[in-house]
């Protein structure tokens, strides 16, 4: 087992002539809850779609637990341990509560058997259930008789991540997932991640709200113009001289911008 | 039962099972405007299997084996067609029926222009219990896991991908097994009416289905079923109506009558007549009154 699940070694992405991600290199300590940080634009969501497979990379290597997943194509990278939420809700609005988390237990039923199992035939089978009960463990209820286009914001974003909990992933991804969320809300989302970190689930976050940042998170990763400037804990990113830059600007004092650079 | 309520039954039987085999593709979101074509294919290659002049075998084993057919040739041509999306599925598929016509036209061992006639005759105490078997076969196939999966695809196909669903697989299990639902409804044509030719599989037929699956509602199975009915038994309806009532511009007119319908339809149902959540509040108030749904608002923020 190494100690670090997600390994990203000399990253680069270009759309066109913009170079979105520029040989960026990082690895997420197995069971760390680590943030990915940075101005908007920085590439966050890029090294998220370039993880799961959305875009392919143009030079560098993926390892998920050891194993290269750079040249897997995206429908099996989720059977590799690796499941996300999305930025803006993506859940399949035709489909039920329990229905959208029973397409994220698919990476666990890709037999012929399963395939074919009469899922909306037999009210209570194990995938239904266990897909109430992941509900309920997050504290969203099942919502019969409603599409969940029709359900409220915060409940969306939380069976977002309940959809992308079922898959048994050793590497959660979230993409902003307290983004447009209030307080109660957002505290209960840390709830339910703290809970999912303690059954040993590897978290990588992406979020601008820096406070919960630092209330959930033990490492932080921060990215400016697709280039890696910083990384280390909480306590010291808040006063590393590049990061300050990144989000406040240079100030008057321009030597020290050029010693951070 | 009359002759002419028999004969619309059949019409209806036939209705629907063309129907399933156009909403199991247009249920991940393909439109497939080729039913003419597979229905001709299923159509001719069960004529041929059964005549005596071709393989002379008995009608249970014409009509799978033309499925079979139908279903290899579908899979094949199921890559390069799946590759286009939206309006230019439609032109492929529709595409895929000319040259499947105008192959049958032209084949002189299955009577070329003149029509090929048919050997064994199915009458409605086959095409009825076959009917009530696709009607089956699709609920539990929309059911499935692979259900679940192509109707994900429909939604939001590259999340579909993130989670595991293989979207060409599907797709290609989707329409050819379609494909092969349409072959069948197509055999049971021919050997009800005993004679086939390949114009009288048009384009208007493959607009008709297609128009049944949509105004029915692609989200669940119940669509293609109240589409087909619907639409094979509205207009006779009217027409019984309207001289029963003596209302000759009525009679003759009903058509008029129905597009308007159809219209307005389209404008206040434009995701079809049956939808999930039409489905789930018919659903709840007819079958699920002994589970109480409390769990309804354990989570509510």
């Amino acid at each position: 087992m190494t100690e670090h699940l997600l390994e990203i070694a000399g990253m680069h992405k270009s759309f066109g002539g913009l170079k979105v991600i520029d040989d960026v290199s990082f690895k997420v300590r197995r069971s760390s809850r680590t943030a990915l940080i940075g101005p908007n634009g920085a590439g966050k969501t890029t090294i998220f779609n370039l993880l799961t497979g959305v875009y392919s990379i143009d030079a560098g290597t993926i390892t998920v637990d050891g194993q290269d997943i750079t040249q897997v194509p995206p429908q099996d990278r989720v059977t590799v341990g690796m499941s996300r939420s999305f930025q803006n809700i993506r859940l399949m609005p035709h489909l039920s509560t329990v229905e959208n988390v029973m397409l994220g237990q698919h990476a666990r039923a890709r037999k012929l058997g399963d395939l074919l199992f009469p899922l909306g035939m037999l009210p209570r089978n194990r995938w239904r259930q266990a897909a109430e009960e992941a509900l309920e463990n997050a504290g969203v209820g099942t919502y019969p008789g409603e599409v969940v286009s029709n359900l409220p914001y915060g409940v969306q974003k939380r069976i977002e991540v309940v959809r992308a909990m079922v898959s048994d992933p050793k590497l959660l991804l979230l993409d902003e997932p307290a983004a447009g969320l209030n307080k109660t809300e957002t505290n209960q989302l840390q709830e339910l991640l703290e809970r999912v970190s303690g059954q040993g689930v590897t978290i990588l976050v992406v979020e601008h709200d820096m406070q919960f940042v630092r209330d959930l998170c033990d490492y932080i990763v921060v990215l400016n113009f697709g280039r890696k400037i910083f990384e280390g804990t909480p306590d010291e990113v808040h006063k590393d001289p590049a990061v300050l830059e990144a989000y406040l600007g240079t100030d008057d004092n321009m030597a020290e911008a050029e010693n951070a650079s | 039962m009359s002759g002419y309520l028999e004969s619309q039954l059949i019409i209806l039987c036939l209705s629907i099972v063309y129907a399933y085999g156009i909403f199991l593709p247009a249920a991940s979101g393909q439109l497939n405007l080729g039913a003419a074509g597979f229905i001709t294919l299923g159509a001719y290659a069960s004529a041929w299997f059964n005549a005596s002049t071709g393989a002379e075998l008995p009608i249970w084993l014409s009509i799978p084996l033309a499925m079979i057919f139908t279903g290899i040739i579908a899979f094949a041509i199921s890559f390069p067609i799946l590759r286009t999306r939206g309006v230019y599925m439609v032109l492929a598929t529709f595409a895929f029926a000319e040259v499947v016509s105008g192959v049958a036209i032209n084949l002189e061992f299955v009577g070329g222009a003149a029509g090929f006639p048919v050997d064994d005759h199915a009458d409605v105490t086959v095409i009825v219990p076959v009917t009530i078997a696709v009607i089956l076969f699709s609920f539990y196939f929309m059911s499935t896991r692979l259900g679940l999966s192509l109707r994900s695809i429909h939604d939001d196909e590259s999340v579909a991908t993130l989670f595991g669903v293989n979207v060409r697989t599907s797709k290609v299990v989707a329409f050819t097994v379609g494909a092969m639902l349409m072959s069948l409804g197509g055999s049971l044509y021919g050997h009800h009416y005993n004679y086939i030719e390949a114009q009288t599989f048009n384009v208007l037929l493959s607009i008709y289905i297609l128009l049944y699956v949509l105004m029915g509602g692609t989200q669940t199975a119940w669509g293609p079923l109240i589409g087909a009915t619907f639409f094979a038994i509205v207009p006779e309806a009217l027409r019984e109506i309207a001289e029963s009532a003596g209302l000759k511009w009525l009679a003759e007119g009903r058509f008029i009558l129905f597009g308007v319908f159809i219209v307005l339809l389209m404008v206040f149902r434009p995701e079809g007549v049956m939808t999930r959540t039409l489905q789930d509040r018919l659903g709840g108030g007819l079958f699920r009154r002994k589970k109480p749904v409390a769990d309804d608002m354990t989570g509510g923020s």
